[in-house]
């Protein structure tokens, strides 16, 4: 198998091969149908990956390896170590469950929408695969085209704006992660080729790793590199475009926008970030974690305040994600473990509640919270459903999310008790939110709204299924992901000390 | 060599078809037949380093590599340019074979101005160049607008070449060699002589002009909004391209060994061509006016090969030459088939014609540097150049944040193009026809090809 195609090749070509079909699809039916099969073949793939992750017997299946522009040492260069893996596993999980979740409503021009979104996973899967810095730039930015068209078309009322703020924003990061890309590239070692040819300098990621940089150059260069994944996670100050963003997308791309694709900027930083600059200074640290940890509080506080239940959900994403980041620059293995742990986790809680919003506003018609009440009466199913999802939202033992958080928290505890103190605050705020919501939106009387509302479909209450079945299983169970990132993590830690 | 002759004799042959030949299409066929001559035998100059012809020329025009490639981009660009727009060139007036005998002169400029080695002849080649684009201008002559564009173009224009050549006497006379090739002006390492110093702004503010480099830009979007649509992009890609290659060279040949002493200087002109450029494009509702700021504003980024002056500067001047004109060429193309030239005339064109939109939609994505597209590949060679030159970091940080501002008024393009409706026709009925199409896809193709695989082109450079 490996001499004749290799996985990451398949998860690349799958979804660009299902963005042709969809594209050319003649029907509805057709499309939707191109685009569920394949996103379930690619699940297929990513799951098998799982079972060759032994390097020194399956390195062919796990790497490609093309020279791409011999002259600038740049190669297209992808694979699955610990970590693409994971994530690579989680965006093969997401589409199917958005394409389920999503299959009753109508979009216009559905074979473009389905095309899209399969551009978008394709692009995605080349970022978290990527081992060549030009590579890695190339689909990264890839990956936000088609969610600029896909949201902009689709959207709500101001999704014009909205998706281009979005645009501008990432963009701008990106074009300075790209002058930061280019002064690490000209300070790499030669690249020596196959074939003899040499060029003066290398994008490989591993030339990047030893690349002779001061610790000055060091803090400058990683401001603009985490520019560009402050703005793709995001964290405060650099979060304004999205909640708009949230509330204007199409539901099925807000879903995709805040389960897999804000794992980028965390992906960015665990992968190029960190063990490219590994002398950065502590101050430099210390102030990622501080925003973050203002991010949390600020985050939570906001959304408690919320009555829009999409920004509710924006909000409490920013605050869940600023966790994270906290927690990789808290550096502790601990801590770093839970991250990979919560990544997976996080980007199925919250594929799980836009699930359940979606539901309630294309029921109902209602966006806000104080529209709603009773709904459990006339739809008890969603309730019990909705139910679990909150629960992992708050982290509550033996859901998916409490095992994460936990390590995290004793991680950014060992750094600093009172960060780790003030970031409790933020877990506490958003079992206020969530409860509280529940509460309004499900429970309480019947009213007008509220009142003619069916049960959740089919489809809706198997994609739901699947994801409270995962978060139990990972809740009481999470070892085979641990297993599965051990060896990223002790890579990571590895350049740090 | 080849080139400069070839297209100046093309450029009578062309003349007397215009006398001759009554039928309106033949020329076309006549100018595209002889330019396609022209590439190959320009192209077999660069494979094999010898020309066809020989003449005395006292080492006053110079070949090599990178020149030779040069004229092969701004030709194969001028091919594509004649196969897609040559239809509209006929719209413009009764004297379509005058209009492609001036553009062959252009030509003949352009491969002068890349190939000069004195400064005489760098004068010849920008003079060549800028005379028939004045009559190009005014060329719809019942159009009090076009008739405006080609006066101001014309004034400013010979104010312009007057300042270059008294730069260049300044420069001659300050010269202890007394030569005007550009290779044996000898200016020591310390402080510059005054000869020198006056001669180099003078020939740098013309040069700039030229360019249409801020703050020398104020006739750009007046002659190119003034212009008949198809000249003015041929005016602002072919011919910017060349200004730009031949201020290189010399900047490059004549003042390399002084760089820190006047990269200052380009270093206010770059920053204020960006932010003129970008800024003021925002604020346009003419699309074809937009197009024109934006030629601005790319010519900011071109400024930092200027700034840069390194082997990857080089690099990257080639390939924002293809990655520009392409572009540029083909979204005016698309343009000069709309009804309406604001932003909300695009409203809906990707209904209306999906091809259209499709493309359009490429060439701005390529303009702004997206990935992909051959505008990433030229713009991460400036930006490469520019960080490996190692000064002034905070130009090329400042360079990506305006970068970051033109995505706005291009996308504004876009936007109107996907997702707004149209409330009118959008396009002129009848107007797109299957070879303009083709060649559409063309463009695109090579778009998409250059930004994936930049070697093809700057390959040629090293054989």
């Amino acid at each position: 198998m490996g001499n004749y195609f290799t996985f990451p090749d398949l998860l690349i070509w799958l979804p660009l091969l299902a963005a042709v079909f969809c594209f050319i699809a003649k029907t509805e039916k057709n499309a939707k149908t191109t685009a569920m099969l394949f996103s379930l073949v690619i699940l297929a793939v990513s799951v098998s990956t799982l079972f060759f992750a032994n390097d020194t017997k399956y390195i062919n299946y796990n790497y490609v390896n093309y020279v791409w522009l011999k002259y600038l040492g740049a190669n297209y260069f992808i694979g699955l170590d610990g970590l693409g893996r994971l994530l690579t596993l989680l965006s093969a999980l997401g589409f199917p469950l958005i394409f389920l979740a999503t299959s009753k409503s109508n979009f216009k021009n559905p074979a473009k929408f389905y095309g899209l979104m399969m551009l978008t996973q394709a692009g995605l899967m080349g970022v978290f695969m990527a081992f060549d810095a030009l590579t890695f730039y190339f689909f990264w930015e890839l990956a936000l085209i088609p969610v600029y068209f896909l949201s902009s078309q689709w959207g709500g009322e101001k999704r014009i704006q909205a998706t281009f703020k979005f645009f501008v924003y990432t963009f701008a990061g990106s074009l300075l992660m790209l002058i930061g890309i280019i002064y690490v590239y000209l300070h790499t070692d030669a690249r020596v080729f196959g074939d003899g040819t040499i060029s003066a300098h290398s994008f490989s990621l591993s030339s990047f790793y030893s690349a002779s940089l001061s610790p000055d150059e060091q803090n400058g260069l990683f401001v603009l590199f985490f520019l560009a994944f402050a703005i793709k996670m995001p964290i405060f100050p650099f979060h304004t475009w999205q909640p708009e963003a949230y509330d204007q997308s199409p539901t099925a791309v807000t879903m995709v926008l805040s389960g897999i694709m804000v794992k980028m900027g965390l992906f960015g930083v665990i992968r190029w970030l960190i063990p490219i600059f590994p002398a950065v200074s502590p101050e430099l640290k210390n102030g990622v974690i501080f925003l973050s940890v203002i991010s949390i509080v600020y985050a939570s506080c906001v959304a408690m305040m919320q009555d829009n239940i999409k920004r509710l959900v924006a909000y409490s994403s920013i605050a869940h994600i600023g966790l994270m980041c906290a927690a990789i620059f808290a550096m502790d293995q601990i801590s770093i473990q839970g991250v990979m742990l919560q990544m997976f986790n996080h980007g199925i809680n919250i594929i799980g509640m836009w699930i359940v919003v979606d539901i309630i506003e294309r029921k109902t018609g209602a966006k806000k919270i104080s529209q709603l009440s009773g709904l459990a009466a006339s739809a008890p199913v969603l309730t019990i459903l909705f139910l679990i999802i909150a629960f992992a939202n708050i982290a509550l033992p033996l859901t998916n999310a409490f095992t994460g958080e936990f390590l995290m928290f004793s991680g950014l505890y060992n750094y600093n008790k009172w960060m780790a103190a003030i970031a409790g605050i933020g877990i506490i705020i958003s079992a206020v939110y969530t409860l509280n919501m529940v509460q309004k939106v499900f429970y309480g009387s019947v009213n007008a709204v509220t009142k003619e509302v069916n049960d959740v479909s089919l489809n809706e209450k198997m994609a739901l299924i699947i994801i409270v079945c995962l978060i139990f299983f990972i809740g009481i169970y999470p070892q085979p992901l641990i297993d599965l990132t051990k060896d990223a993590v002790n890579n990571l830690l590895l350049r740090i000390k | 060599m080849n080139a400069i002759i070839l297209s100046a004799v093309w450029g009578v042959v062309m003349m007397f078809c215009g006398v001759f030949i009554k039928s309106k299409s033949l020329p076309k066929y006549i100018a595209v037949a002889g330019l396609s001559i022209i590439i190959i035998v320009n192209i077999i100059e660069l494979i094999s380093g010898n020309s066809c012809f020989h003449f005395q020329t006292n080492d006053m025009i110079r070949t090599n590599s990178f020149n030779l490639l040069f004229i092969t981009i701004a030709l194969g660009c001028t091919l594509i340019y004649f196969l897609l727009s040559g239809s509209e060139i006929e719209k413009v007036g009764p004297h379509v074979g005058e209009y492609f005998a001036l553009i062959f002169f252009v030509l003949c400029g352009v491969a002068i101005a890349a190939t000069f080695n004195t400064l005489l002849m760098l004068f010849i080649g920008i003079e060549i160049i800028s005379i028939p684009l004045y009559i190009l201008t005014g060329s719809d002559k019942r159009n009090l607008k076009s008739n405006e564009a080609a006066l101001k173009y014309f004034l400013m224009g010979a104010f312009s070449t007057g300042i270059l050549l008294m730069g260049i006497a300044f420069i001659y006379g300050g010269n202890p060699n007394a030569s005007f090739y550009i290779d044996k002006i000898q200016i020591g390492m310390g402080e510059m002589p005054v000869m020198i110093a006056v001669g180099l702004l003078f020939i740098l503010v013309a040069m700039s002009f030229k360019v249409s480099a801020a703050p020398f830009h104020f006739w750009t979007p007046d002659v190119y909004d003034g212009a008949p649509t198809v000249f003015t992009s041929f005016m602002s890609t072919i011919v910017k391209v060349a200004g730009f290659f031949a201020f290189i060279r010399l900047f490059e040949y004549s003042f390399g060994v002084i760089q820190d002493q006047w990269q200052r200087l380009i270093v206010v002109i770059t920053i204020a061509t960006l932010l003129i450029g970008n800024i003021t494009a925002v604020f346009q509702q003419s699309v074809k006016r937009m197009m024109a700021y934006s030629s601005i504003a790319q010519a900011g980024f071109m400024l930092l090969a200027l700034f840069a002056l390194n082997d990857k500067a080089k690099e990257g001047i080639l390939l924002y030459s293809a990655a520009y004109s392409l572009a540029t060429i083909g979204f005016f193309g698309i343009l000069t088939k709309m009804e309406d030239y604001t932003i909300d005339g695009f409203n809906g064109l990707a209904k209306e014609q999906p091809l259209l939109g499709f493309a359009a939609t490429i060439f701005l994505l390529s303009l702004t540097g997206i990935p992909l597209t051959a505008g990433f590949q030229s713009k991460f060679f400036m930006l490469m150049a520019a960080v490996q030159n190692g000064h002034q970091f905070w130009l090329v940080i400042a360079a990506v944040l305006f970068a970051a501002i033109s995505a706005y008024y291009y996308f504004r393009v876009i936007q109107a193009i996907y997702f707004k409706e149209a409330t009118q026709p959008v396009t002129q009925a009848n107007s797109v026809t299957t070879p303009f199409k083709i060649m559409l896809v063309v463009i695109v193709a090579l778009i998409l090809i250059i930004g994936i695989y930049p070697e093809i082109i700057i390959g040629w450079m090293y054989r």
